[in-house]
């Protein structure tokens, strides 16, 4: 099993935080891994990116080549646009679809979204809506909505949010982990 | 699962590192802060300090050489300039037990310049490593600190960003212990007086064929041979990664010498040269190794790589690009839609160079001819509200706004962070009031290094008392507070010391905003 995921959003917004809850269910399974981070001035407020490569192969290069990604998983849906020439053509877009606009040249949303609907396969809705009902982090119904995809079966993915969470309680784990499901039904229904 | 900057960290602990003296710089900062951060080096007793400059970093390195024990010093690429001075002439002094770790930006993801540390280690005349991945990255710490015991010499140990930045497992070694408080074994070696200096110089010539011979001998660099033998490959570090990912069998069918050690090592590349009829150079940063076998003439086989563009000579290397070199498809079905704009990164919201710059702005704009020279840190991106018009290097704001004030610019206005003010502003600062310069400094200061993540700033709580103690009149420095409420006052401020006829500093005083927000978590 090989999985290339372009993790993409607006610096500051912690999608890059998800890699490791996928990391850490990837490591469980006894897969190889490399992840990639952008630090430093990248970092403010602009376009962000990471690259999390599983496989139980060698892995060799940090950064997934162009055309190879399995999945694109985006906070921000013109960011995941951005990174489309890393999809393969099979790789699935996965998008919260409700814009950071902190450009003043930001495209009209009804372009982006007529570009994110020329694709194939993609998972595009409002993560943000659904994390404020549940006052979860819209990541972790992102995340959920990358499990159908992602190889790596929801129990994997649950124990690896209680792992991770787990110092801050069962409650955080139980929120994150609907936050999760809420995601999953998203991209099933 | 470590970065391959916290990889080095981890293995500077475990090999018996005393002390690590650095300053951030990305992509190089998250070695020294995990050793910072880390419990187990605490408690083995281990010095982890950020110091004022690369400079007062590697100087305290080889201040921990003399005394026998393990020292590292961290920085980017361009803090290799900084300390320049120290680091040629450790090499003289032939400094056992310092690795220079040196962080490479290759693209310039964060750095205004893509140099390669490798023609500085080159020049030096010291051995040199560069790990081609996370282990490596870890178990070459240890094999650098035994190489620069056993040759008398420091190493210049390289990164790039991607591999700083990059995560993978690592598996660690016994920790080993300290070395005990020495006397050094010769000690007119660190009195680099002429007559000291020529014997030095002479013995660092004669050490150079044992640096060959680790090269040739040491393990790191291999030759692996292939059926194909029209191509031959030279990899440097992590573009090794980058051939490998096209044969994802792993198994190149060209024959393929892997360095990560320098000097080249010598037999392998004359074996590659004859056995093949081209070469082939891959490396993640400009073309150093290209440039020593192509050679001046370009007589013999063809070498191909960034000299000749059959890889582009700026920018990363990358898979994409090898596939290309070697006549490989690189298959993209999907194009960035033209309605994808760019989203730069800016200043934070709330952030208090924004109303420091808002307040400059509101000034500028009565004077033509006025220029504003800016420096590096976060505040460089006030280049996007218009509020800058130069950034060239650190410190470089007040000297040359005193060059510009000195033939007719006005006004002349520095704007400077307080990190890199006590990275090197301060002698910027003397000269201006030694030459009584027309000037405005304005030293933002937010309590912190921001741009790196927020470490402690060398001038923190002083910067007042410095500026009087270099000479500036204390009724023109000017303590301002940064808020959209004070825009009016500050406007005043700004423009009464801009029509003094002297040094004027004004200190725009707020806590970084990211700062702040990672307090009140707490």
């Amino acid at each position: 099993m090989k999985k290339d995921i372009v993790l993409c959003g607006v610096g500051g917004d912690g999608i890059v935080s998800v890699a490791k809850i996928i990391s850490d269910a990837a490591l469980n399974m006894g897969m190889n891994l490399k992840q990639s981070e952008i630090h430093g001035m990248s970092q403010r407020g602009g376009s962000v990116f990471s690259h999390l490569r599983i496989s139980d192969n060698e892995i060799f290069a940090d950064v997934i080549p162009e055309g190879q990604a399995d999945i694109i998983l985006s906070s921000e849906p013109m960011e995941a646009l951005r990174y489309l020439p890393w999809l393969n053509k099979e790789g699935w877009v996965i998008t919260n679809n409700d814009p950071f606009i902190n450009i003043s040249n930001y495209p009209d949303m009804e372009k982006v979204n007529a570009e994110l609907g020329k694709l194939e396969h993609v998972v595009s809705f409002n993560a943000n809506e659904i994390a404020k009902q549940l006052k979860a982090r819209s990541n972790m119904v992102l995340l959920g909505a990358t499990v159908p995809y992602l190889g790596i079966s929801m129990e994997k993915v649950e124990e690896a949010i209680a792992h991770i969470f787990g110092k801050k309680g069962q409650e955080v784990v139980d929120l994150n982990v609907q936050a999760v499901h809420a995601g999953y039904a998203q991209a099933t229904k | 699962m470590l970065l391959g900057d916290e990889a080095i960290a981890q293995g500077f602990i475990d090999a018996g590192g005393s002390a690590i003296n650095s300053y951030p710089g990305t992509p190089s900062t998250q070695i020294t802060e995990y050793v910072i951060n880390s419990k187990q080096a605490k408690e083995l007793g281990v010095i982890a300090n950020w110091c004022a400059n690369e400079k007062t970093a590697l100087e305290a390195s080889i201040g921990v050489a003399y005394a026998g024990k393990r020292a590292m010093t961290c920085m980017k690429h361009v803090g290799l300039n900084v300390c320049g001075d120290p680091f040629m002439n450790a090499a003289i002094i032939g400094t056992k037990g310092v690795l220079v770790v040196v962080a490479d930006d290759p693209s310039m993801f964060s750095s205004q310049d893509e140099q390669d540390s490798r023609f500085y280690g080159h020049w030096a005349m010291i051995p040199m490593l560069e790990p081609s991945n996370q282990q490596e990255a870890y178990d070459m710490v240890h094999y650098g600190y035994d190489l620069s015991e056993k040759l008398g010499t420091p190493v210049l140990y390289r990164i790039p960003t991607r591999l700083a930045h990059s995560r993978a497992g690592v598996v660690r070694k016994p920790v080993r212990p300290q070395n005990e408080l020495t006397e050094p074994a010769d000690a007119k070696s660190f009195v680099l007086l002429p007559a000291n200096a020529k014997r030095l110089y002479r013995d660092l010539i004669d050490k150079q064929p044992a640096f060959t011979e680790a090269s040739e001998t040491s393990g790191f660099n291999k030759y692996f041979d292939g059926p194909k033998k029209n191509i031959g490959i030279i990899t440097t570090g992590i573009a090794y990664n980058y051939l490998m990912e096209n044969f994802p069998d792993g198994k190149c069918p060209y024959p393929v010498v892997k360095v990560t050690q320098y000097p080249l090592p010598y037999d392998m590349i004359n074996k590659l040269y004859d056995e093949c009829d081209e070469i082939l150079v891959l490396e993640d940063g400009q073309p150093f190794v290209e440039e020593h076998i192509k050679g001046f003439l370009g007589k013999g086989k063809n070498v191909m790589g960034r000299l000749d563009e059959t890889i582009r000579r700026d920018g990363e290397l990358n898979a994409e690009k090898v596939a290309k070199a070697l006549g490989m498809d690189v298959p993209v079905m999907f194009k960035v839609p033209e309605v994808v704009t760019n989203r730069p990164p800016a200043l934070c919201q709330g952030c208090p160079h924004v109303d420091s710059y808002t307040a400059l702005n509101a000034v500028m704009a009565k004077y033509k001819g006025g220029k504003v020279f800016g420096d590096i840190g976060c505040y460089t991106l006030g280049f996007n509200m218009g509020a800058i018009n130069t950034t060239v290097c650190m410190g470089a704001s007040i000297t040359m706004a005193k060059g510009a004030a000195e033939v007719g610019i006005f006004p002349s206005v520095a704007v400077i962070g307080d990190g890199t003010f006590g990275h090197s502003g301060l002698t910027g600062l003397m000269d201006c009031v030694n030459e009584k310069a027309n000037v405005v400094v304005m030293i933002l200061d937010n309590d912190i290094t921001a741009m790196t993540g927020g470490q402690p700033s060398s001038a923190h709580n002083k910067i007042r008392r410095i500026c009087e103690g270099l000479g500036v009149e204390p009724e023109h420095i000017r303590d301002i507070i940064p808020l959209p409420k004070n825009h009016e006052e500050n406007v005043k401020v700004i423009e009464e010391e801009v029509n003094y006829n002297g040094v004027s500093v004004i200190i725009p005083h707020r806590t970084c905003i990211v700062e702040l927000k990672k307090h009140m978590k707490k």
